[in-house]
């Protein structure tokens, strides 16, 4: 089976000073005002890494009230994009000079590998604040094409104060996914983190403040949803929110939107996205990006290629491949390099994937390779592949969130575009094949906001990113990302004696 | 005071109504069960005509049948260019009728016969043809990726879409919302207001005319509560377009939340401000400020409900005012003399005759008007405050009828913060010849829509929303079809390419 799930490498391993625990407001560290903390664990083997601040709704009222002066009366809006840009830059360097310290908070809050976290988590944090840094200066309105003697144009203001509520599987990344274009479109903003990776976020607070960011820009609101979180999505002065979860969780906050001040949200959600594999493709290719696809980051990423569906010719090569190698798919302790799958994040996630995997059992689904709990400490599970899946079953309709694979087969392409849009979400897909024509009709075809054509996971700063149906509305990553945080202002004055129109 | 209140003579043209039926799948039908509700004349408070009334159980039939249209139509898979085509000839089936819709509003609503013939329904013409000519230029864009991967983004049209439009402008706010998600490519279903279901059911009519696929577009009339919600909760509908008042404004999204999720995008209502300053000149401003609020009788969203005019000619202008408001005729909206009809209906009637009540009360003077008029229907003298605190029911809420706050300002930050003083942001008007004060008042003042030197200049390519709790989103301009899209992005890896 898997292999090592042992509790950690040995006897080496030291853990590291957690400088940063309190709640960031106003450019400073502070305590909740409640004084009440609480506690971050360690997946591995679920003790207490450390205690941070718990913000609650007198927390976030000064914290908007910071980024409410911040934004009405600072300088960050009143700077150009040009100058909001350079520091966003020196906050990218900062990054980069920190890395192997904020992959390892990663790895110890959400059980994440320490090799990706400081080759590409980490890095990529960098990389979308200076995306974003260069787009700043580059935020344009329109003059328009009105018919009467009227001059029009549009600016695209910042919207204001915004709130942000990530999630705990990229802690890091879905920082800047939503900050650095809130950031560059010149507003201002309160974070509230995932209870589970409180960490990351108040290192990158300290270093945004060492970068230049003024005081009241960026402040960070550890703390839990109910609490926190709530108080966020129902301020009666936050002008936006943007939100990275559960879909039952988003609901939540769109609700609370609309009985507050009826502030605009954008929801990236959840997702059971497909990947369709076509009788040309190179099976061996295949198998390894489907493999990819569902236990990378343990199968914690909203667009874990969750359903695999394999044309009939190639099926049952696929199959014999596929659990061949998954048992080459080493479990284990996150900072050991040789290893490809860390620990799921909690006790909570933990049971609630293990409780799928029996859900697949009973309902008649065959265990193919892995489906037990690994190790005898922490949250580890083994590389799992259920076949003879059904559609209606629960593990094909429901998101699990662990390393848990549906595969199934089918027969033509038809069948491929319906069983691929039979689901409530839409947020991503695979199509392996290399036939011009499939490709340009099933990426049409199925309705997921993106669609990865021989590939899986190629995000890309300038690609942008979101759902359909059930999986959300608004897109991150891209120029598009900024006009979540920007309002259209539309200006009209009459002309007289213009020799064109 | 007002003026006529009475019948003079004029010729009223025959009023016929066609359509009272729900618009399902290209056939007028029965409520399935079988309920009509009465839409009334509000110059007589009349019953004009039964109307089926829509529930859940006929808004499900209507989403099935947009969906299908969607699913498996003509519609979505036709090119731009042939959705196009088929929307200008619906234009020009509109402008073959434009008298006959115009009576419609008139009688439904109370609107100006004469300008709903001249401007109400020739815009909704307008609205067509430019999205017509837009339908064959909806573009996404090849990417600049970081690696070696080609990638795209199609702009593709989101699905069925419900629309719930509001009575203050039924053909208007009709095509406003339809237009854009026809050239998208999107299926709808359209739940108009209770007080305002004629005109829509005889655009339907119209649609199937021009060769519009049947179930692209679906009629249910009916009320809030029952239709609407329905529409705001159903499963299967992929985005709500609500143009109304921000209480209602809550409910669709709140619904949308609970149920599947669906995007909505909001309209709602406002307290838009006009900034005078001593450089305009005062019989122009007197103009525009007077038209800003009693146009269509005050019942529109961007009304310029609250006037501040700055202390150097605040005196001229409040007695200008109060004379050019006496020259304001009310009466019925198909004599062409008449400037402003009767408010939609008897709960509006009340409502504004209450916060003029409530102004008098709070302190504020009546500089003229103040009373209904007349002994039938729903018709109220354009109506002027003057002495009005910042934090009066009059000043803070929309009343949506003839009644103007008039206050006074001395320097351009007071003028700043006292219109952003809101808890509004629709538009704002400034008149200024300076061009430096029209720069910083227009990016200073918190609103979707500024106007300077003019007021509803309105216009198909000038985007339209609010900030604030005005709502969000955006009407009219081409990136009103975002609205009815949805981007995807495709990406490939690519081999040898000699450039990145």
């Amino acid at each position: 089976m898997a292999n090592h799930c042992n509790g950690n490498s040995g006897g080496a391993f030291k853990m590291p000073e957690i400088k940063f625990t309190k709640l960031f407001i106003n450019g400073q560290f502070v305590d909740s005002v409640s004084g009440k903390t609480f506690e971050t664990r360690d997946p591995r083997t679920g003790e207490v890494i450390a205690k941070v601040a718990e913000g609650d709704k007198e927390d976030v009222d000064l914290a908007v009230k910071a980024a409410r002066e911040a934004f009405d009366h600072g300088k960050w809006p009143r700077m150009s994009g040009y100058e909001r840009g350079r520091l966003m830059m020196k906050f990218a360097d900062l990054i980069e000079e920190h890395i192997e310290e904020l992959a390892m908070l990663d790895s110890l809050d959400a059980g994440k590998l320490l090799k990706m976290g400081k080759s590409m988590d980490i890095p990529h944090c960098a990389n979308m604040l200076r995306y974003y840094a260069g787009a700043a200066d580059k935020i344009h309105g329109e003059t328009l094409k009105l018919s009467s003697q009227c001059q029009g144009y549009t600016l695209k203001e910042p919207i204001g104060v915004v709130g942000h509520i990530i999630p705990w599987n990229f802690p890091s990344t879905m920082f800047f996914l939503k900050v650095s274009p809130a950031l560059a479109a010149g507003c201002t903003m309160v974070v509230k983190p995932a209870e589970q990776t409180p960490l990351s976020a108040l290192y990158f607070a300290h270093l945004a403040k060492q970068a230049g960011i003024p005081d009241g820009t960026i402040n960070v609101v550890n703390g839990f949803g109910a609490t926190a979180g709530a108080a966020l999505c129902s301020h009666m002065d936050v002008d936006k929110i943007s939100f990275t979860g559960s879909t039952e969780v988003g609901r939540l906050v769109m609700e609370a939107a609309a009985r507050s001040n009826l502030k605009p949200v954008s929801l990236e959600l959840g997702g059971k996205s497909p990947i369709i594999i076509f009788d040309d493709a190179d099976v061996d290719m295949a198998v390894d990006l489907a493999q990819k696809a569902i236990f990378y980051n343990k199968g914690e990423i909203c667009v874990a290629g969750s359903r695999i569906y394999v044309q009939e010719g190639i099926y049952d090569e696929f199959v014999k491949k596929a659990a061949e190698s998954a048992k080459g798919w080493v479990v284990g302790d996150p900072l050991d390099p040789d290893v490809h799958q860390g620990p799921q994040i909690d006790k909570k996630q933990f049971e609630k994937v293990l409780q799928y995997i029996e859900h697949g059992k009973r309902e008649g689904a065959t265990l193919l390779t892995g489906g037990k709990p690994c190790g005898e400490k922490g949250f580890y599970i083994e590389p799992t592949i259920f076949t003879d899946v059904k559609e209606d079953m629960k593990i094909a309709q429901d998101e699990i969130f662990g390393p848990v694979m549906s595969l199934m087969k089918f027969q033509t392409i038809e069948e491929a575009i319906e069983k691929a849009n039979a689901t409530r979400y839409g947020l991503a897909a695979g199509v392996l094949t290399k036939d011009l024509d499939i490709a340009n009709r099933v990426s049409r075809s199925v309705r997921a906001g993106t669609i990865w054509i021989n590939c899986y996971f190629a995000f890309d700063p300038d690609a942008p990113f979101g759902g359909f149906k059930m999986s959300g509305f608004g897109r991150d990553y891209g120029l598009n990302a900024i006009e979540k945080y920007l309002q259209v202002k539309s200006v009209v004055t009459p002309l007289y004696s213009s020799p064109w129109l | 005071m007002g003026s006529q209140c009475n019948g003079d003579e004029f010729e009223m043209p025959e009023i016929k109504i066609k359509f009272t039926k729900l618009f399902i799948n290209g056939q007028f039908v029965d409520a399935i069960s079988g309920k009509t509700f009465e839409t009334r004349d509000p110059r007589t408070g009349e019953v004009i005509a039964y109307v089926a009334e829509g529930d859940k159980a006929d808004v499900d039939v209507a989403v099935k049948a947009a969906r299908e249209a969607f699913d498996h139509g003509k519609w979505p898979r036709m090119s731009g260019y042939e959705r196009g085509r088929i929307m200008m000839k619906l234009a020009d089936l509109i402008e073959q009728n434009i008298e006959e819709l115009a009576i419609l509003d008139s009688v439904d609503v109370g609107k100006l016969f004469s300008l709903n013939k001249i401007v109400d329904i020739p815009g909704t013409i307008h609205l067509l043809q430019y999205y017509a000519g837009a339908a064959d230029k909806i573009h996404g864009e090849t990417l600049k990726m970081s690696r070696e991967f080609q990638g795209y983004t199609l702009k593709e049209p989101i699905g069925v879409v419900g629309h719930i439009i509001p009575w203050n402008f039924p053909s208007t706010m009709f095509f406003f919302k339809v237009s854009p998600a026809l050239a998208a490519g999107c299926t709808m279903v359209v739940k108009p207001a209770e007080q305002s279901p004629l005109s829509a059911l005889y655009y339907a009519h119209l649609a199937k005319q021009a060769g519009i696929p049947d179930g692209v577009l679906n009629v249910v009339t009916g009320f809030g509560p029952t239709a609407g919600a329905a529409i705001c909760s159903h499963m299967d509908v992929d985005k709500v377009s609500f143009t109304g008042s921000a209480e209602v404004g809550r409910l669709v999204m709140e619904a949308a939340a609970r149920s599947n999720l669906k995007s909505v995008s909001l309209e709602l209502g406002g307290k838009s401000p006009i900034i005078i300053f001593d450089d305009a000149d005062v019989d122009m401003a007197v103009d525009l400020a007077n038209k800003a609020i009693f146009y269509n009788k005050g019942e529109i969203c961007v009304a310029g409900s609250r006037i501040y005019v700055q202390e150097g000619i605040y005196d001229e202008f409040m007695k200008k005012a109060a004379e050019k408001a006496k020259k304001w005729v009310v009466g019925d909206p198909f004599n062409p003399q008449v400037h402003q009809g009767p408010q939609v209906d008897k709960k509006q009637f009340e409502k504004v005759l209450e916060y003029i009540e409530h102004g008098k009360k709070e302190g504020a003077t009546i500089l003229t008007g103040g009373r209904p008029c007349g002994d039938k229907g729903y018709y109220i003298e354009p109506t002027i405050f003057t002495d009005v605190k910042e934090d009066m029911s009059i000043a803070q809420d929309e009343i949506f009828g003839p009644v103007m706050s008039l206050m006074k300002f001395k320097t351009v930050e007071e003028a700043i913060e006292k219109a952003n003083n809101t808890r509004y942001g629709l538009a704002a008007g400034i008149v200024t010849k300076d061009l430096n004060i029209a720069n910083r008042v227009s990016r200073s003042i918190r609103a979707g829509i500024i106007w300077i030197n003019c007021y509803f200049a309105f216009d198909v390519d000038c985007p339209f929303g609010g900030y604030k709790m005005s709502g969000f989103g955006r009407d009219m301009g081409m990136h009103a079809m975002d609205k009815y899209l949805q981007v995807k992005s495709v990406v490939t890896p690519i081999y040898g390419s000699p450039w990145l």
